[in-house]
C-alpha cells in the first residue's frame, strides 16, 4: 500500500515538474511536496510504518524522490533568475551617444611643454638645466659676451634697460648671460654641460616677435669639443625634436661671443624641403645660432681658453612651438585664450623607448 | 648693403653664366646672407619702338592711335600719354608683356584695336623715390640714335641685377663694392682689380690757404682736399643708374660723385661749398645744447657727446652722420672742399641712434680701413676731374694719429683642427686665405698678415673662422662629443607643481612680465619698491610685476569678453621688487578661478573651498601636511576681507587666498598668490611608510550649535585637546543654518574616528573619551550638544 502511494507521489510529481510556469508556481510545489505537509514529507513520516526489512529500500526511494525534487527546483531556480535578468537587461539600454560627464584634467602651456621637451633630451645626455635671472646687469648680459659698450651688435637686441639705469641694469635679452652665471658659479673651472631654459626680452612686436619670449641656450665645455661635436650634437637633438628625416645644415655668421659662429638651417618639416610659404620656397628654415665660444667670453668668465675651449648653442623656444603646433602668430601664445590652452592637454613625445 | 652687378663687375671679372642667384647662394654660404635678389627691372618681352605716325582717337579727348615700328612689325597701339607724337622713339611692351602692374594683352580700346602697350619709366616698376616728373607723367622719349627692335632696358642702362644682403654687424668692409670684390674673389679664386685714382693736381696748394684744427680725440684721421671751378650737372648714365641699383637717390654729378666714392670704397665723404665754409675748419664736440641745421632742413640739438664740423662761426656738420645746410653744395656751387675722415665709432653711434641713421653713419659706426680713407679722397678728385671739370689743387691737408699697419696673427695648423673638428690639407688652409688677399708666411705655424680693411680679424679664432667659412662649414661632418659621463639634473619641484595643478584641472597660462605702473600695487600687501623701465615701449608695460594677479585678472577678462566662462587656470612666474638697493626676483604661483570647476562632474560654481582644497592638496604634495595654517588678514586690499585668509607654513607667511572684492570684479572670482621661493625654502621631511592599524576603528558622530562666529577650527582644537592618542581622525561633514537653528547660532557635525594601532577598543574606553569631548566643547566653546 505504501509502494503504492510512493508510486502516485513519484507518478504525481513527474507530472507536475513539466509544467513549471514561473517562479511562484516552483515555489508552490516547494510547499506542496517538501513543505510540513508536504507530500514527500508525508511519505517521510510514513517510514516508521514500515516493517524494518522494507525500511531501507523505502526510505531509499523516499530520498530518491527528494533529491529529484531538489535538482530540478535548482535547474528551474537558476533558469528562471537567469531569464529575470535577461528581461531586465534589455530594459536597461541607455544612449551611448548623450555627452560624457566630464572628468577633465588641466592643461600645461605649450611653452612649457616645449620646454620641458628640450629640458628632457639634454638631461639624458647628460646637460644639466640652469635658470637664470631675468633681471641682468649690462656686464653679464653683453660686457661679458664680449660685447662691449657702443658695440653696433647691440642694435640687433634693443633693450629694456630698468629705470635710471641705463647701460647698468635691464631685462636680460638672451639666455646666453645664464653661461656667464654657470661659468663664474662653476668653482674648478672644468667641464661644464647646461642648457638654459628662460625668458627673455626685446623692443619688438608683431607676428613672429613679441617683446617677451622664450629662448633655450646650451654651452658645453670640455678640453677637446670642436665645431663638428657642436654638429653632431645639433643634428642629433633636431632630428628628436622635429623628425628623423631632419637634414642639419651650418652657415657661417657673426656673434661676438662664439668665433666661428654659424646659423644652422634645418630642413623644412612642412615641404621636406622641397620648398613652401613657411620656408620662403628654399627648403631650409633657420632656427639656431651656433658656435665655439669666443675665447675672451671663457676669459671674462674665468676659465682658462689655453686649457679649455667650447661650443654654445641658443634658439627660440617660441619658434619651435610655432613650428611643432603650427600656431601662425606669436601672439596667440601669450593671448591666453583658455581655448588655446585647452588643446594642450595631450600627451606628444617625439621620443621615447620602444 | 645692395649689390650692383654691374658695379661690382668694375673690379672682379663674373662669369657671364654665373647667375645672380647662384651669386647670392654662395655669398650665403660664406655667411652673408641676402633678403632679395633679382633684376633691378624685372620686365619681360619688351622692345624699342618707333612711333610712325600718331592720330587723335576718334572717340576720346585724349587718347591717340598710334602705328609704331618695333623692327620685326608694325604694331596698332592706342597710347593715352601726352608727348606721343610721331617720330618718337620709344618702350614699348608688346602682347604678353609681364610689368609689376600686371599682364599686357592685345584688346580693344574704345573700338580700336591696341596691340601693346607704350611705357613710361614709372610703369616699368622703378621705386618711386627715384622718378622724376617726367617718369610718371608721360612715356618715355628715347634719344634718336637708340636703335628700334633693341632692348629698352639696356638702352636706359637699367640692365642690372641686385642682391640686397642682411650684413653682419663685424663685416663693415662689405658696405662696399671693393669689399664684395674680394669676398667674390676668395670664392670663385678672381682677383680684384685696382681702381682708377689718377688726376692732375693745379699748382696752387690747399696749404696756403686752408687749415683745419682738430679738437677732438674722436677723430684720429682727417684728410681734406680742395677741387675748383666745378661744373654742377646731371651725372653720366653709368653713375646714375648705378646710385639707382645700389638704391641711392640721384641728385647732381657732385653729390652723387660722393655717394658713388662712399659705394665703392666705403667712406663716407663729405663735400661742403668751401666758399661757405671759408678757410678754416675745426673738428671738435659740440657743446652743450649747440643748434645745428642739417642738409634735409631740420635743427638739431647737441650734446657734448656729439662730433661737430665748424668753421669760425659754429658748426657746419654733424660728424659722420650729416652735413650742415649752410655749406650745401648748390647749383651755384663752384669751389668744393671735400672731407674724408674717420670718427670714433661708438661716438658716431651714439649720436646717430640719438639723431638720425644714415648711410654714412653706419659705415662710421662699423669701423673703416684708413687706407680707403686716402684711396676714396684722391679717387673723388678723380672723378670730379672727369665728370665735373674740376680743377684739383695739390696738397692734402692732413691730421693723421691713426694707427695703419697690418695685422700678423699666427695660425697653428693643430688648433684649426681643433677648433673645427676636421682635418683640413695645409696647402688648402693656406690657399683660402691667400684668396681672402691675406699674406701667408712660416709652415706650422702660420704667420698671417691681415689687410686693414678686414677689421673684424683680430685672433687666431677669427683665421680659423675664415678657413672655415671658405671651406664650408656645412662641409664639416658632424658627431656626438666623447664626453665624460656625468648626471644631468632639473629642477623637479618646479615641474612637479605645474604637474599637479594641471592634473587638478587647472589650465597654465604664460603672460607678459611687463604691466602699467598703476598696477604694481594691486593684489599686493606688503610694501615694496617696484621696479620700472628706463625707455619702455608702451606705457601698458613699463613696470615689472610684483603679483602675477593683474595678469591673471586681465586674462580672466579678456576670456570673459568671449564667453569663455568656466576659467581655472594657474601660473608660475617671477615677481620683482628692489630691496636694499639690489634688485630681487622671486618665484610666484598664482591661481584664479571662476565659473564651474573643471573636475567637479557636478558642475558645481568654483568658491573659497573648492580653492583651499587645491592649495592643501598641493602643499600636502609637497610634503607639507599637517604644517600650515589659515588665518583671517594679512591678505591684499582688491580681496573680499570677509571671503580670504592668509597661509602659513611653519609660521611663516608665504600667500595668500580669497574671493576678489566685489569693487575690483563683480564676478564671483577666486584667487591665491603665494611666494613659491618662500614656500620652498621651508625642509620637508622624508616620504615615509606608516603602519596600517590591523584592529578595527569606532567612529561616532557628534553636533554641536555653536554662535556664528566661532570656528570650527576652535571645536576642533578643543575635540583634540580632550581626547587621548585614540582619536585618530576628526573631519567636519556638516554645516548647518536655517531651520530650528537661532539665527545667530549654526550648527557643526563631526564625524570622530578612534583608533589604536596595537588592540580593539572597547566601548566603554571610548565613550569616555567621547564624553570628555562633550563636556568640554560645550564648556569650552559655549556650545550645546545638538539632539540627534
Amino acid at each position: 500500500m505504501n509502494n503504492e502511494k510512493l508510486n502516485e507521489v513519484k507518478e504525481k510529481l513527474e507530472r507536475d515538474l513539466q509544467n513549471i510556469e514561473n517562479e511562484a508556481v516552483l515555489n508552490e510545489l516547494k510547499v506542496k511536496y517538501l513543505g510540513k505537509k508536504g507530500l514527500i514529507t508525508e511519505l517521510n513520516s510514513e517510514i516508521k510504518n514500515i516493517p524494518n526489512e522494507q525500511k531501507k529500500l523505502f526510505g531509499m526511494a523516499v530520498n530518491e524522490l527528494k533529491d529529484l525534487f531538489n535538482k530540478s527546483y535548482e535547474e528551474k531556480l537558476s533558469f528562471f533568475k537567469e531569464e529575470e535578468l535577461n528581461k531586465r537587461i534589455q530594459t536597461e539600454t541607455i544612449d551611448i551617444t548623450l555627452p560624457s560627464k566630464k572628468v577633465k584634467r588641466g592643461s600645461l602651456h605649450p611653452m612649457t611643454l616645449i620646454t620641458e621637451e628640450f629640458e628632457d633630451l639634454f638631461v639624458s645626455m647628460g646637460y644639466t638645466v640652469y635658470e637664470g635671472v631675468e633681471i641682468e646687469s649690462d656686464e653679464n648680459c653683453f660686457q661679458k659676451l664680449n660685447v662691449p659698450k657702443g658695440h653696433p651688435a647691440r642694435d640687433a637686441q634693443d633693450s629694456f634697460y630698468l629705470k635710471d639705469e641705463y647701460e647698468n641694469f635691464l631685462l636680460r635679452t638672451q639666455t646666453s648671460t645664464a653661461q656667464v652665471h654657470a661659468m663664474e658659479e662653476n668653482a674648478d673651472k672644468g667641464p661644464l654641460r647646461i642648457v638654459c631654459p628662460g625668458k627673455v626680452y626685446r623692443k619688438d612686436e608683431d607676428a613672429t616677435h613679441s617683446h617677451q619670449f622664450m629662448q633655450i641656450e646650451g654651452l658645453v665645455i670640455d678640453k677637446d669639443v670642436s665645431m663638428a661635436d657642436l654638429k653632431g650634437t645639433l643634428e642629433l637633438f633636431c632630428k628628436k625634436i622635429l623628425g628623423e628625416k631632419t637634414k642639419v645644415r651650418f652657415r657661417p655668421s657673426y656673434f661676438p661671443f662664439t668665433e666661428p659662429s654659424v646659423e644652422v638651417d634645418v630642413s623644412c618639416f612642412k615641404c621636406q624641403g622641397k620648398g613652401c610659404n613657411l620656408c620662403k620656397q628654399t627648403g631650409w628654415i633657420e632656427v639656431l645660432g651656433a658656435g665655439m665660444v669666443h675665447p675672451n667670453v671663457l676669459e671674462m668668465c674665468g676659465y682658462d681658453p689655453k686649457k679649455y675651449q667650447g661650443f654654445a648653442f641658443g634658439t627660440g623656444l617660441d619658434r619651435f612651438a610655432m613650428f611643432k603646433y603650427g600656431i601662425p602668430d606669436i601672439r596667440t601664445i601669450y593671448g591666453n585664450d583658455i581655448r588655446f590652452i585647452e588643446q594642450f592637454n595631450r600627451k606628444d613625445d617625439t621620443y621615447e623607448a620602444k | 648693403m645692395k649689390l650692383s652687378r654691374n658695379f661690382v663687375s668694375d673690379y672682379i671679372d663674373l662669369d657671364k653664366d654665373l647667375t645672380i642667384e647662384k651669386i647670392a647662394e654662395d655669398m650665403t654660404n660664406v655667411g652673408n646672407e641676402y633678403d632679395e635678389v633679382g633684376k633691378l627691372i624685372n620686365c619681360t618681352n619688351l622692345v624699342v619702338g618707333e612711333v610712325i605716325s600718331c592720330e587723335d582717337h576718334p572717340d576720346s579727348d585724349h587718347l591717340h592711335v598710334c602705328v609704331v615700328d618695333v623692327g620685326s612689325e608694325k604694331l596698332n597701339i592706342v597710347c593715352g600719354a601726352p608727348n606721343c607724337r610721331k617720330g618718337l622713339k620709344v618702350i614699348v611692351a608688346r602682347d604678353g608683356a609681364v610689368l609689376p602692374g600686371g599682364v599686357i594683352k592685345k584688346g580693344v580700346i574704345r573700338g580700336t584695336e591696341s596691340n601693346g602697350m607704350i611705357c613710361s619709366i614709372a610703369e616699368l616698376g622703378l621705386e618711386s623715390k627715384f622718378l622724376e616728373a617726367k617718369d610718371k607723367d608721360g612715356i618715355h622719349e628715347f634719344p634718336s640714335d637708340v636703335e628700334v627692335g633693341s632692348d629698352p632696358i639696356k638702352a636706359l642702362g637699367l640692365d642690372d641685377e641686385v642682391i640686397d644682403f642682411e650684413l653682419t654687424s663685424n663685416r663693415g668692409d662689405l658696405l662696399s663694392i671693393l669689399g664684395m670684390a674680394y669676398e667674390l674673389g676668395a670664392i670663385y679664386n678672381k682677383k680684384v682689380k685696382d681702381i682708377d685714382t689718377s688726376f692732375t693736381e693745379i699748382k696752387d696748394n690747399i696749404k696756403d690757404t686752408f687749415n683745419i684744427k682738430i679738437e677732438t680725440e674722436d677723430c684720429p684721421l682727417f684728410l681734406a682736399k680742395k677741387a675748383l671751378n666745378v661744373t654742377i650737372k646731371e651725372s653720366p648714365a653709368f653713375i646714375k643708374n648705378r646710385l639707382i641699383a645700389s638704391g641711392i637717390r640721384p641728385i647732381n654729378n657732385v653729390v652723387d660723385i660722393s655717394n658713388y666714392v662712399m659705394l665703392e670704397t666705403g667712406q663716407p665723404l663729405h663735400f661742403y661749398d668751401a666758399d661757405s665754409l671759408g678757410d678754416t675748419l675745426i673738428v671738435r664736440n659740440a657743446s652743450e645744447n649747440e643748434k645745428l641745421v642739417t642738409l634735409d632742413n631740420i635743427e638739431r640739438t647737441l650734446g657734448t657727446e656729439d662730433i661737430v664740423i665748424a668753421n669760425k662761426d659754429g658748426a657746419v656738420g654733424l660728424a659722420g652722420v650729416m652735413g650742415g645746410l649752410s655749406t650745401e653744395v648748390e647749383e651755384v656751387t663752384k669751389n668744393i672742399l671735400i672731407e674724408a675722415a674717420i670718427f670714433d665709432s661708438v661716438k658716431i653711434r651714439k649720436t646717430s641712434k640719438k639723431i638720425l641713421r644714415s648711410e654714412a653713419s653706419n659705415r662710421f659706426e662699423k669701423g673703416l680701413d684708413p687706407k680707403r680713407t686716402y684711396m676714396a679722397i684722391e679717387r673723388s678728385c678723380a672723378l670730379l676731374e672727369k665728370y665735373a671739370d674740376a680743377k684739383i689743387m695739390s696738397g692734402t691737408v692732413i691730421h693723421d694719429v691713426i694707427d695703419k699697419e697690418d695685422k700678423v696673427i699666427s695660425l697653428s695648423l693643430e688648433k684649426v683642427k681643433k677648433v673645427l673638428g676636421i682635418s683640413i690639407p695645409s696647402q688648402e688652409i693656406i690657399s683660402i686665405l691667400k684668396r681672402l688677399g691675406f699674406v701667408v708666411k712660416g709652415e706650422n705655424p702660420l704667420e698671417v698678415e691681415v689687410p686693414t680693411r678686414r677689421r673684424d680679424i683680430s685672433i687666431e679664432e677669427d683665421l680659423i673662422e675664415e678657413v672655415g667659412r671658405i671651406y664650408g662649414m656645412d662641409n664639416i661632418e658632424g658627431k656626438l662629443p666623447l664626453l665624460d659621463v656625468s648626471l644631468g639634473v632639473y629642477n623637479k619641484t618646479k615641474r612637479a607643481i605645474k604637474h599637479k595643478l594641471a592634473d587638478l584641472g587647472l589650465n597654465e597660462t604664460m603672460s607678459y612680465t611687463l604691466i602699467p605702473k598703476e598696477k604694481v600695487k594691486e593684489f599686493t600687501y606688503n610694501d615694496f619698491t617696484p621696479v620700472y623701465l628706463n625707455d619702455p615701449m608702451s606705457e601698458d608695460r613699463n613696470t615689472l610685476r610684483n603679483s602675477l594677479l593683474y595678469s591673471l585678472k586681465e586674462i580672466y577678462l579678456y576670456n570673459k569678453a568671449r564667453n569663455n566662462t568656466n576659467i581655472s587656470i594657474f601660473e608660475i612666474g617671477k615677481g620683482f621688487y628692489k630691496e636694499n638697493d639690489i634688485y630681487k626676483e622671486d618665484l610666484h604661483l598664482a591661481i584664479l578661478l571662476s565659473g564651474d570647476f573643471y573636475l567637479d562632474i557636478k558642475k558645481t560654481k568654483v568658491d573659497f573651498y573648492i580653492l583651499k582644497g587645491i592649495i592643501e592638496e598641493l602643499l600636502d604634495f609637497l610634503g607639507y601636511e599637517n604644517r600650515y595654517t589659515f588665518e583671517k588678514g594679512n591678505v591684499p586690499k582688491e580681496l573680499h576681507p570677509g571671503i580670504s585668509a592668509s597661509i602659513n607654513v611653519n609660521g611663516s607667511n608665504i600667500g595668500f587666498l580669497g574671493k576678489v572684492h566685489p569693487s575690483v570684479l563683480k564676478d564671483d572670482v577666486y584667487v591665491l598668490e603665494i611666494n613659491l621661493d618662500k614656500l620652498l625654502s621651508i625642509k620637508t621631511g622624508k616620504m615615509k611608510y606608516k603602519d596600517i592599524s590591523k584592529y578595527p576603528s569606532i567612529v561616532k558622530d557628534i553636533a554641536f550649535i555653536v554662535d556664528k562666529d566661532t570656528t570650527s577650527k576652535e571645536i576642533i582644537d578643543t575635540i583634540k585637546k580632550s581626547s587621548s592618542k585614540i582619536l585618530a581622525n576628526v573631519e567636519l561633514f556638516d554645516l548647518y543654518t536655517g531651520e530650528n537653528i537661532d539665527s545667530n547660532k549654526k550648527s557643526l557635525a563631526y564625524k570622530l574616528t578612534f583608533m589604536d594601532p596595537n588592540r580593539t577598543l572597547t566601548e566603554e574606553e571610548v565613550m569616555n573619551v567621547f564624553n570628555n569631548i562633550t563636556l568640554n566643547v560645550e564648556k569650552i566653546n559655549k556650545a550645546i550638544l545638538r539632539d540627534k
